[in-house]
């Protein structure tokens, strides 16, 4: 208790939300610098006289005003990249082994969340609840989906990954591969089951639809309101509270401790006295949670979700790990927001630039380009260190 | 009990290769479930029994030629006759061909050269799109808005070019190994399997958004139709006059065509068992085999590990492009959902299911998860289906089959089979159900040659539960079971 007083605990929380704020605005200003200095280069190309055509405006002016509300989806998207690359990153922390099913983990917590709302939502209460109570029933959401994806890490870890840790490297790969696509078919057995459908739509109740102007931009006569979504404010708020909770436990408390010594050496730990079973399966209740937590912001934001819904975004924020640094918290938060942001900058401007020619469908190809180029010419990513002959 | 079973297990199989025994055994065998599956073509348990018999010449103690006679009946002979009364079969055992021939370049890859490939299909995808680009109208679409064929446009190339591009499909799935090769040459081990599989899935992007600005693949829609080689009508007629007595009716143009697709898979999976089998004996094998299992110690042997890895990459690219132009003929369709992550990991299945580095193993791997896939699991679909438009109901629970929902069908739950099949073998037999030949060799020549690799699995199974916890101690269990994977 003295401790959280202390300064150093005031530091573990201080810290990584400058971090963040550094990084979003680091990578927000990264991003929209090229992609200003792309179009003022792009003036008179085929691009810009198809846009002044179709939209009377130039590919400069369409840019700018495009640009706020690109920024925040990026940084929406970045937050849940992030929440789910730290399970990811955590696990290969502790254990040097990618779990594969940290997507179906994801998946799990989704629609525990989603399930939970329905239920609510049948039991009436969901409708008639006010502005404050909506957000007390999200919340509840996402703490069911964080139990559920939490104990589910742990399960998964006993029972198929345990028995393999001490075997060859690829041995526990395939394994989580293969509990990968079990649990797919699972969450699809038991959702269909009952209802004969297997996807899941959110039910919309509370104010989260709405949007908040933020600003006005006085942009070429034609001044833009800049506005964001309620949830998607939701979605980085809590992100935000999750990631600044998940650095205190790691860097402030003894179980953070215990699972760093884990990472460092996991025999020496044991001779410590430190308890390693226990806390490998503590590190994926973790990221399981944050996983499970990331799984329940998405379908808010996305609100339909099927059984196979964590692959993209899983692959996504694997990549996002792997750029951060992988085993690296600090790395995973920042390949989590440069990916989100170059999926929503790829998302918004590959096809005008390109004049339709690729379109924002090759916008998943980026992450894993991004995710080949990195692991091909560095490795240990932005943030990692030497991962030599390990990876 | 175990022991007595084995014991048991031991005599019959004593008793079998006695003397003429397995001739006899062999010829009752194939002849008795030949007939079953003649007389009644659509029970699973006759062809069931027939497919072990087919492989039983193998499995026995027999002259040489006599099990090669064997397999030429079975395989020319009696197989087109039963594909014609019921084509399915034909159609189970062109997958199985095909299937087999992937699985043997991913076992190159994988259990040659122990280098994790996650997006195999790619190459697969490689060799379908090429047939699939020129032995359709493709070409003169290239301007056209994609699902549209304005009429009367002709096909690009005549049919008959389809032989000409497996060979065509070899090379450059080989080239596009080469290149997804590359960076094998810097990552190794967990990290290569998600590049891997990244550029898997960048093909399939590639393949389901390249319509435009030039309509290369016709987008998520496929390429159709593709051509298959011609089947003049004189061809036709005189394969009539032998099959109509023993079909016992007419054989229609595309029971032929089956026919025919069976035959040329069949003739590029022995291509690919041979080469698989020189190259596992070859100079090359045995270097990739160093290379699995110390590539620092293997390049101060003065092993080439560079170009060895790329080279298992090609070779095993080249069998799947190989492959690819015959499904894209078999099908005359092709479309980006044949190459899904799914199909990568399914080719993976086989491979660890059967044995990593078994050649036999692969392809009974092959066999088994085929076999699995499309007629277990598609059969206890259509009981289920039987089941709910009965009024049949669950007794004690009181559960009418017809409020069974729809989505429960075996059928689609190909990748709860595929994962619990690689959890389990990955926990109580990491080498498969027919191990390596080479592992078993190892394992003999060693001091420890009384622990067969039977033995050291059984101890890495039961190891497997106490391994965990006990930390330090783990260590036997988990060289146990290195040595039956070898996969480090």
């Amino acid at each position: 208790m003295r401790k959280i007083l202390g300064s150093e605990a005031l530091r573990e929380i201080l810290l990584p939300l400058g971090r963040m704020a550094v990084f979003v605005v680091g990578a927000g200003a990264l991003f929209s610098a090229v992609m200003i200095v792309l179009a003022f280069l792009s003036q008179g190309s085929g691009a810009d006289k198809l846009l002044q055509n179709t939209q009377q405006i130039g590919i400069v002016g369409y840019t700018l005003q495009s640009l706020p509300q690109v920024l925040i989806d990026g940084v929406t998207l970045g937050f849940v990249y992030a929440a789910i690359a730290l399970g990811y990153t955590m696990v290969y922390g502790v254990l040097e082994f990618i779990n594969f099913a940290h997507s179906e983990i994801f998946a799990i917590g989704a629609f525990v969340g989603v399930e939970f709302l329905i239920s609510m939502k049948h039991l009436g209460v969901l409708a008639a609840a006010g502005p404050i109570s909506s957000y007390l029933y999200l919340i509840l959401a996402l703490i069911a989906g964080m139990l559920a994806s939490g104990f589910m890490a742990m399960f998964m870890e006993r029972t198929a990954y345990r028995p393999l840790r001490d075997s060859p490297r690829l041995v526990p790969l395939i394994s989580a591969i293969g509990v990968s696509f079990a649990l797919q078919d699972i969450i699809r057995l038991v959702e269909s089951l009952t209802t004969g459908q297997f996807y899941r739509v959110m039910p919309t109740f509370g104010d989260f639809e709405n949007r908040i102007p933020l600003f006005t931009l006085p942009i070429a006569g034609s001044p833009v309101a800049v506005n964001i979504q309620v949830k998607s404010l939701i979605v980085i708020v809590a992100a935000v509270l999750m990631l600044v909770l998940l650095n205190f436990i790691v860097n402030a408390t003894k179980m953070g401790k215990a699972i760093r010594s884990v990472a460092q050496d996991r025999t020496t730990a044991a001779l410590m006295g430190i308890g390693v079973n226990g806390i490998i399966a503590f590190t994926f209740f973790l990221g399981g949670a944050l996983g499970g937590a990331a799984g329940v912001l998405y379908a808010l934001k996305f609100t339909r979700i099927d059984p196979f819904v964590g692959f993209m975004p899983g692959m996504k924020a694997f990549a996002a790990a792997v750029l951060g640094g992988i085993g690296n918290l600090t790395g995973a938060l920042l390949g989590g927001i440069i990916l989100g942001m170059l999926e929503s900058f790829a998302g918004a401007y590959l096809g005008v630039f390109t004049m339709g020619n690729f379109g924002s469908e090759y916008k998943d190809m980026v992450a894993f380009l991004v995710m080949i180029i990195v692991i091909i010419f560095r490795p240990s990513g932005l943030l990692g260190e030497q991962v030599g002959h390990k990876a | 009990m175990q022991s007595k079973l084995r014991e048991i297990l031991a005599s019959i199989g004593a008793f079998i290769n006695r003397g003429k025994n397995p001739y006899w055994v062999t010829f009752v065998m194939i002849a008795g479930s030949f007939a079953l599956v003649y007389v009644s073509p659509r029970s699973i348990p006759a062809f069931l029994l027939f497919a072990v018999s087919a492989a039983l010449p193998y499995f026995l103690k027999m002259k040489g030629s006599l099990k090669l006679a064997f397999a030429v009946l079975i395989a020319v002979v009696l197989v087109p006759i039963l594909g014609a009364r019921n084509i399915f079969y034909l159609e189970v055992i062109f997958q199985i061909a095909v299937f087999a021939a992937l699985a043997l370049g991913l076992n190159i890859v994988v259990g040659f050269s122990g280098l994790l490939n996650f997006g195999y299909m790619a190459f697969y995808a490689v060799g379908a799109y090429l047939w699939g680009f020129f032995g359709s109208q493709q070409p003169f679409l290239l301007h056209a808005i994609p699902g549209t064929v304005p009429p009367g446009t002709p096909f690009f190339l005549a049919p008959d070019w389809f032989y000409l591009f497996i060979f065509l499909g070899i090379i450059a799935a080989a080239i596009v190994g080469l290149i997804l090769g590359l960076p094998v040459l810097r990552v190794r081990g967990d990290y290569l399997a998600v590049i891997t599989l990244g550029f898997g899935e960048i093909v399939r992007q590639l393949a389901n958004n390249l319509d435009k600005p030039l309509n290369l693949t016709n987008g998520p829609q496929g390429i159709t139709p593709i051509q298959k080689p011609s089947l003049p009508p004189d061809v036709v007629a005189f394969f009539n006059t032998i099959f109509q007595p023993l079909v016992g009716r007419r054989v229609t143009i595309d029971q032929l065509y089956n026919i025919l697709f069976y035959l040329l898979a069949l003739i590029v999976v022995i291509v690919v068992i041979i080469v698989t089998y020189r190259l596992d004996d070859s100079k090359i094998g045995r270097a990739w085999t160093a290379i699995r299992e110390d590539e620092l110690a293997a390049g101060a042997m003065g092993i080439p590990s560079n170009k060895l890895k790329l080279g298992a990459f090609a070779v095993g690219a080249s069998f799947a492009g190989a492959m690819g132009v015959l499904f894209a003929a078999s099908r005359t369709f092709v479309s980006p959902e044949s190459f899904t992550f799914l199909q990568s990991v399914s080719v993976l299945t086989m491979v660890i299911l059967g044995g990593i580095g078994s050649i036999r193993g692969v392809i009974i791997g092959a066999a088994v998860v085929i076999i699995l896939n499309l007629q277990i699991l598609q059969s206890f679909s259509l009981f289920l289906a039987q089941l709910r438009q009965s009024d049949a109901m669950i007794p004690i629970i009181n559960f009418h089959w017809k409020d069974l929902s729809n989505q429960l069908d075996p059928s689609k739950y190909q990748r709860l089979v595929f994962g619990i099949i690689l959890i389990l073998m990955m926990i109580y037999r990491p080498a498969g159900i027919l191990p390596a030949e080479r592992r078993k060799r190892e394992l003999k020549g060693g001091p420890a040659a009384d622990e067969s690799l039977e033995g050291a699995n059984a101890a890495a199974g039961a190891n497997a539960g106490t391994s965990g916890e006990s930390g330090t101690d783990s260590h036997a269990a988990a060289k146990s079971r290195g040595e039956g994977d070898g996969n480090a």
